[in-house]
Protein backbone atom coordinates (compact mmCIF):
# COMPACT_ATOMS: atom_id res chain seq x y z
CA UNK A 1 0.00 0.00 0.00
CA UNK A 2 1.76 3.20 -1.14
CA UNK A 3 -0.14 5.79 0.58
CA UNK A 4 1.92 8.86 0.57
CA UNK A 5 1.90 12.62 -0.25
CA UNK A 6 1.88 12.50 -3.84
CA UNK A 7 -1.41 10.13 -3.95
CA UNK A 8 -3.12 12.07 -2.19
CA UNK A 9 -2.18 15.38 -4.19
CA UNK A 10 -3.33 12.70 -7.18
CA UNK A 11 -6.86 12.43 -4.75
CA UNK A 12 -7.21 16.01 -4.70
CA UNK A 13 -6.99 16.83 -8.21
CA UNK A 14 -8.90 13.89 -8.87
CA UNK A 15 -12.05 15.18 -6.64
CA UNK A 16 -13.64 18.60 -6.88
CA UNK A 17 -13.75 21.15 -3.86
CA UNK A 18 -11.13 19.04 -1.43
CA UNK A 19 -10.16 21.68 0.85
CA UNK A 20 -6.13 22.26 -0.14
CA UNK A 21 -3.21 24.77 -0.35
CA UNK A 22 -0.60 25.09 -2.71
CA UNK A 23 0.69 21.71 -1.63
CA UNK A 24 -2.47 19.57 -1.05
CA UNK A 25 -4.66 18.97 1.51
CA UNK A 26 -5.75 20.83 4.40
CA UNK A 27 -8.00 19.48 7.22
CA UNK A 28 -9.69 21.86 10.23
CA UNK A 29 -9.71 18.82 12.67
CA UNK A 30 -7.89 15.35 12.82
CA UNK A 31 -10.82 12.95 12.18
CA UNK A 32 -11.02 15.01 8.94
CA UNK A 33 -7.53 13.45 7.80
CA UNK A 34 -8.67 9.77 8.80
CA UNK A 35 -11.04 10.31 6.75
CA UNK A 36 -9.24 11.33 4.13
CA UNK A 37 -6.82 9.13 4.62
CA UNK A 38 -9.03 5.95 4.45
CA UNK A 39 -10.51 7.17 1.07
CA UNK A 40 -7.20 7.31 -0.03
CA UNK A 41 -6.18 3.85 1.40
CA UNK A 42 -9.65 1.97 -0.34
CA UNK A 43 -8.58 3.55 -3.42
CA UNK A 44 -5.20 2.12 -3.59
CA UNK A 45 -6.74 -1.08 -2.73
CA UNK A 46 -8.75 -0.77 -5.67
CA UNK A 47 -12.28 -0.65 -3.60
CA UNK A 48 -13.13 2.06 -5.44
CA UNK A 49 -12.31 4.81 -8.39
CA UNK A 50 -11.76 8.23 -8.61
CA UNK A 51 -14.78 8.42 -10.49
CA UNK A 52 -17.07 6.29 -8.77
CA UNK A 53 -15.74 8.56 -5.72
CA UNK A 54 -16.60 11.42 -7.11
CA UNK A 55 -20.40 10.61 -7.88
CA UNK A 56 -21.07 9.28 -4.61
CA UNK A 57 -19.24 11.92 -2.88
CA UNK A 58 -21.81 14.63 -5.12
CA UNK A 59 -24.78 12.98 -4.15
CA UNK A 60 -23.70 12.86 -0.30
CA UNK A 61 -23.61 16.77 -1.33
CA UNK A 62 -26.98 17.20 -3.29
CA UNK A 63 -28.24 15.30 -0.52
CA UNK A 64 -27.25 17.45 2.35
CA UNK A 65 -28.15 20.81 0.22
CA UNK A 66 -31.94 19.19 0.13
CA UNK A 67 -31.50 18.82 3.78
CA UNK A 68 -30.65 22.33 4.23
CA UNK A 69 -26.96 22.26 4.78
CA UNK A 70 -25.67 25.69 5.03
CA UNK A 71 -22.87 24.83 2.26
CA UNK A 72 -20.68 26.96 3.95
CA UNK A 73 -17.44 24.87 2.62
CA UNK A 74 -16.97 23.60 6.43
CA UNK A 75 -18.99 20.86 6.54
CA UNK A 76 -17.24 18.99 3.44
CA UNK A 77 -15.99 16.07 5.12
CA UNK A 78 -19.15 15.58 7.08
CA UNK A 79 -20.51 15.43 3.46
CA UNK A 80 -17.27 13.08 2.72
CA UNK A 81 -17.81 10.87 5.76
CA UNK A 82 -21.00 10.16 4.71
CA UNK A 83 -19.81 8.99 1.39
CA UNK A 84 -17.50 6.55 2.55
CA UNK A 85 -19.94 5.01 5.24
CA UNK A 86 -22.22 4.62 1.75
CA UNK A 87 -19.54 3.38 -0.63
CA UNK A 88 -17.96 0.52 1.89
CA UNK A 89 -21.68 -0.73 2.25
CA UNK A 90 -22.57 -0.27 -1.56
CA UNK A 91 -19.11 -2.54 -2.27
CA UNK A 92 -20.22 -5.22 0.25
CA UNK A 93 -17.35 -4.22 2.27
CA UNK A 94 -19.39 -3.90 5.04
CA UNK A 95 -23.06 -3.24 5.28
CA UNK A 96 -24.48 -0.12 7.33
CA UNK A 97 -26.05 -2.80 10.41
CA UNK A 98 -21.95 -3.46 10.96
CA UNK A 99 -21.24 0.40 10.99
CA UNK A 100 -23.66 1.35 13.30
CA UNK A 101 -22.90 -1.95 15.72
CA UNK A 102 -18.92 -0.56 15.50
CA UNK A 103 -20.36 3.29 16.09
CA UNK A 104 -21.96 1.48 19.20
CA UNK A 105 -19.45 0.34 20.54
CA UNK A 106 -17.14 2.62 20.16
CA UNK A 107 -19.41 4.93 22.17
CA UNK A 108 -19.81 2.03 24.42
CA UNK A 109 -15.80 2.19 24.51
CA UNK A 110 -15.68 5.76 25.68
CA UNK A 111 -18.25 5.83 28.21
CA UNK A 112 -16.15 3.60 30.29
CA UNK A 113 -12.93 5.01 29.27
CA UNK A 114 -11.63 7.31 32.68
CA UNK A 115 -10.96 10.76 30.91
CA UNK A 116 -7.50 11.34 30.16
CA UNK A 117 -7.00 7.40 28.94
CA UNK A 118 -6.57 6.14 25.42
CA UNK A 119 -9.73 5.10 24.04
CA UNK A 120 -9.86 1.45 23.21
CA UNK A 121 -12.15 -0.83 21.35
CA UNK A 122 -12.29 -4.15 23.28
CA UNK A 123 -14.98 -7.04 22.71
CA UNK A 124 -16.84 -6.29 25.67
CA UNK A 125 -18.26 -3.24 24.01
CA UNK A 126 -20.20 -4.90 21.44
CA UNK A 127 -23.68 -5.24 23.32
CA UNK A 128 -25.62 -8.51 22.22
CA UNK B 1 -26.46 17.26 15.27
CA UNK B 2 -26.06 15.30 18.48
CA UNK B 3 -22.04 16.20 19.10
CA UNK B 4 -20.84 17.24 22.03
CA UNK B 5 -23.69 15.67 23.63
CA UNK B 6 -21.38 14.12 26.47
CA UNK B 7 -19.90 17.27 27.31
CA UNK B 8 -20.52 18.37 30.69
CA UNK B 9 -19.50 14.84 31.96
CA UNK B 10 -16.12 14.65 32.82
CA UNK B 11 -15.65 11.52 34.32
CA UNK B 12 -15.31 9.56 31.07
CA UNK B 13 -13.91 10.39 27.35
CA UNK B 14 -15.23 12.38 25.32
CA UNK B 15 -15.87 11.53 21.32
CA UNK B 16 -17.84 13.50 19.14
CA UNK B 17 -20.96 11.95 16.92
CA UNK B 18 -18.69 12.41 14.10
CA UNK B 19 -15.43 11.07 15.69
CA UNK B 20 -17.59 8.00 16.67
CA UNK B 21 -18.49 7.09 12.92
CA UNK B 22 -15.07 7.41 11.98
CA UNK B 23 -13.22 5.31 14.13
CA UNK B 24 -16.04 3.23 13.45
CA UNK B 25 -14.71 2.55 10.29
CA UNK B 26 -11.40 3.04 10.82
CA UNK B 27 -11.60 -0.33 13.39
CA UNK B 28 -13.93 -2.23 10.50
CA UNK B 29 -11.49 -1.81 7.43
CA UNK B 30 -8.95 -2.68 9.71
CA UNK B 31 -9.87 -5.86 11.20
CA UNK B 32 -11.09 -6.67 7.70
CA UNK B 33 -7.39 -6.18 6.36
CA UNK B 34 -8.58 -3.37 3.94
CA UNK B 35 -6.64 -0.59 5.76
CA UNK B 36 -3.05 -0.55 7.70
CA UNK B 37 -3.54 1.86 10.76
CA UNK B 38 0.03 2.31 11.06
CA UNK B 39 -0.08 3.62 7.08
CA UNK B 40 -2.70 5.54 7.67
CA UNK B 41 -0.93 7.45 10.87
CA UNK B 42 2.54 7.76 8.64
CA UNK B 43 0.37 9.88 5.97
CA UNK B 44 -1.48 11.17 8.13
CA UNK B 45 1.70 12.46 9.86
CA UNK B 46 2.61 14.11 6.94
CA UNK B 47 -0.04 16.58 7.17
CA UNK B 48 1.04 18.16 10.71
CA UNK B 49 1.02 21.22 9.47
CA UNK B 50 -2.06 21.49 8.00
CA UNK B 51 -4.61 20.58 10.74
CA UNK B 52 -6.37 22.67 12.78
CA UNK B 53 -5.51 25.83 13.66
CA UNK B 54 -2.37 25.36 15.38
CA UNK B 55 -2.84 28.25 17.78
CA UNK B 56 0.11 27.27 19.84
CA UNK B 57 3.12 28.67 17.52
CA UNK B 58 0.93 32.22 17.74
CA UNK B 59 1.16 31.56 21.20
CA UNK B 60 4.67 30.89 21.62
CA UNK B 61 5.91 33.61 18.86
CA UNK B 62 3.58 36.41 21.33
CA UNK B 63 5.08 35.41 24.54
CA UNK B 64 8.84 35.85 22.87
CA UNK B 65 7.80 39.19 21.68
CA UNK B 66 5.70 40.52 24.44
CA UNK B 67 6.80 40.41 27.83
CA UNK B 68 3.30 41.27 28.93
CA UNK B 69 1.43 38.57 27.27
CA UNK B 70 4.13 35.99 27.99
CA UNK B 71 3.45 36.90 32.09
CA UNK B 72 -0.11 36.42 31.91
CA UNK B 73 0.22 33.31 29.52
CA UNK B 74 2.41 31.35 32.80
CA UNK B 75 -0.19 32.81 35.39
CA UNK B 76 -3.10 32.14 33.22
CA UNK B 77 -2.53 29.88 30.24
CA UNK B 78 -6.43 28.94 29.73
CA UNK B 79 -7.11 32.67 29.52
CA UNK B 80 -3.93 33.83 27.32
CA UNK B 81 -4.04 31.13 24.72
CA UNK B 82 -7.88 31.82 24.67
CA UNK B 83 -7.26 35.10 23.39
CA UNK B 84 -4.99 34.05 20.45
CA UNK B 85 -8.23 32.39 19.24
CA UNK B 86 -8.44 28.80 20.82
CA UNK B 87 -11.00 27.99 22.99
CA UNK B 88 -10.56 24.44 24.87
CA UNK B 89 -13.12 21.91 25.86
CA UNK B 90 -14.30 23.01 29.18
CA UNK B 91 -12.47 21.37 32.23
CA UNK B 92 -9.13 21.06 30.41
CA UNK B 93 -6.48 23.05 31.57
CA UNK B 94 -3.10 24.39 30.36
CA UNK B 95 0.39 25.09 31.93
CA UNK B 96 3.21 26.36 30.40
CA UNK B 97 6.54 25.44 31.28
CA UNK B 98 9.40 27.73 30.07
CA UNK B 99 12.56 26.40 29.05
CA UNK B 100 15.44 28.23 29.76
CA UNK B 101 19.25 27.19 30.01
CA UNK B 102 19.34 25.80 33.37
CA UNK B 103 16.17 23.71 32.60
CA UNK B 104 14.56 22.06 29.29
CA UNK B 105 10.95 20.65 29.69
CA UNK B 106 9.39 17.54 27.58
CA UNK B 107 5.66 16.46 28.08
CA UNK B 108 4.91 12.87 28.17
CA UNK B 109 1.09 11.93 26.96
CA UNK B 110 -1.47 9.40 26.92
CA UNK B 111 -2.90 10.63 23.73
CA UNK B 112 -6.20 10.77 24.91
CA UNK B 113 -9.34 12.14 23.51
CA UNK B 114 -8.72 15.76 24.80
CA UNK B 115 -4.61 15.67 23.48
CA UNK B 116 -4.67 19.71 22.94
CA UNK B 117 -4.32 19.81 19.03
CA UNK B 118 -5.67 22.77 18.58
CA UNK B 119 -2.94 24.20 20.52
CA UNK B 120 -0.42 21.84 19.71
CA UNK B 121 -0.86 20.69 16.35
CA UNK B 122 -1.21 16.24 15.48
CA UNK B 123 0.61 14.46 17.85
CA UNK B 124 3.72 12.35 16.67
CA UNK B 125 2.43 8.96 15.92
CA UNK B 126 5.19 7.53 18.36
CA UNK B 127 4.26 9.95 20.98
CA UNK B 128 2.05 7.29 22.37
CA UNK B 129 3.98 3.88 22.42
CA UNK B 130 4.71 2.84 25.21
CA UNK B 131 8.31 2.21 24.88
CA UNK B 132 8.62 6.33 24.54
CA UNK B 133 6.95 6.99 27.52
CA UNK B 134 8.99 5.14 30.20
CA UNK B 135 12.07 5.83 28.36
CA UNK B 136 11.25 9.41 28.55
CA UNK B 137 11.21 9.39 32.10
CA UNK B 138 13.71 6.85 32.93
CA UNK B 139 16.21 8.95 30.69
CA UNK B 140 14.99 12.14 28.87
CA UNK B 141 18.98 12.83 28.06
CA UNK B 142 18.68 9.66 25.61
CA UNK B 143 15.70 10.20 24.56
CA UNK B 144 16.54 13.85 22.99
CA UNK B 145 19.44 12.82 21.71
CA UNK B 146 17.76 10.06 19.48
CA UNK B 147 16.14 13.02 18.26
CA UNK B 148 18.99 15.01 17.69
CA UNK B 149 19.10 17.05 20.59
CA UNK B 150 22.23 17.63 22.76
CA UNK B 151 21.71 20.01 26.03
CA UNK B 152 24.78 21.11 27.64
CA UNK B 153 24.95 18.91 31.04
CA UNK B 154 24.13 21.17 33.18
CA UNK B 155 20.55 21.76 32.12
CA UNK B 156 18.39 20.05 34.03
CA UNK B 157 15.53 18.00 32.21
CA UNK B 158 12.45 18.11 33.44
CA UNK B 159 9.65 15.82 32.24
CA UNK B 160 6.00 16.63 32.78
CA UNK B 161 3.00 13.62 32.77
CA UNK B 162 -0.16 14.76 31.20
CA UNK B 163 -2.82 13.78 33.67
CA UNK B 164 -6.54 13.87 32.78
CA UNK B 165 -6.59 17.46 34.39
CA UNK B 166 -3.71 19.07 33.02
CA UNK B 167 -2.02 19.54 29.77
CA UNK B 168 1.50 21.06 28.92
CA UNK B 169 2.65 23.48 26.16
CA UNK B 170 6.43 23.63 26.56
CA UNK B 171 7.63 27.45 25.63
CA UNK B 172 11.13 26.98 24.14
CA UNK B 173 13.76 29.73 24.04
CA UNK B 174 13.36 32.24 22.00
CA UNK B 175 16.55 31.69 18.84
CA UNK B 176 19.56 33.62 18.63
CA UNK B 177 19.51 36.38 16.00
CA UNK B 178 15.55 36.87 15.85
CA UNK B 179 15.96 40.32 16.90
CA UNK B 180 13.44 42.77 15.59
CA UNK B 181 11.28 39.61 13.82
CA UNK B 182 7.49 39.76 13.84
CA UNK B 183 5.22 37.87 15.83
CA UNK B 184 4.18 36.03 11.58
CA UNK B 185 8.10 35.39 11.37
CA UNK B 186 8.68 34.01 14.75
CA UNK B 187 5.64 31.62 14.32
CA UNK B 188 7.33 29.92 11.47
CA UNK B 189 10.06 28.90 13.91
CA UNK B 190 7.91 27.08 16.20
CA UNK B 191 7.24 23.56 15.51
CA UNK B 192 5.03 20.97 17.01
CA UNK B 193 8.12 18.90 18.67
CA UNK B 194 9.45 22.21 20.51
CA UNK B 195 5.90 22.56 21.87
CA UNK B 196 6.26 18.75 23.47
CA UNK B 197 10.17 19.46 24.32
CA UNK B 198 10.99 16.44 21.75
CA UNK B 199 12.77 19.28 19.54
CA UNK B 200 13.85 23.19 19.63
CA UNK B 201 12.38 25.80 17.59
CA UNK B 202 14.01 26.28 14.01
CA UNK B 203 17.37 28.44 14.12
CA UNK B 204 16.90 31.85 12.07
CA UNK B 205 18.40 30.82 9.33
CA UNK B 206 16.50 27.75 8.44
CA UNK B 207 13.63 29.39 7.26
CA UNK B 208 13.29 32.27 4.65
CA UNK B 209 12.11 35.54 5.53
Amino acid sequence: MTLDPQAARQAVDAVPDVPRDADGPVFREPWEAHAFAIALALHERGVFTWEEWTQTLAAEIRRAQAAGDPDTGTTYYRHWLAALERIVAEKGVAAAEMQARYRDAWEHACERTPHGKPIELRPGDFGN
Amino acid sequence: MSDHQHEHDYDHSELSETELRVRALESILTEKGYVDPAALDVLIETYEKKVGPRNGARVVARAWSNPQFKAWLMRDANAAIASVGYAGRQGEHMTVVENTPERHNMVVCTLCSCYPWPVLGLPPVWYKSAPYRSRAVVDPRGVLRDFGVALPAQTEIRVWDSTSEVRYLVLPMRPAGTEGWSEEQLAELVTRDSMIGTGLPKKSDEIAR
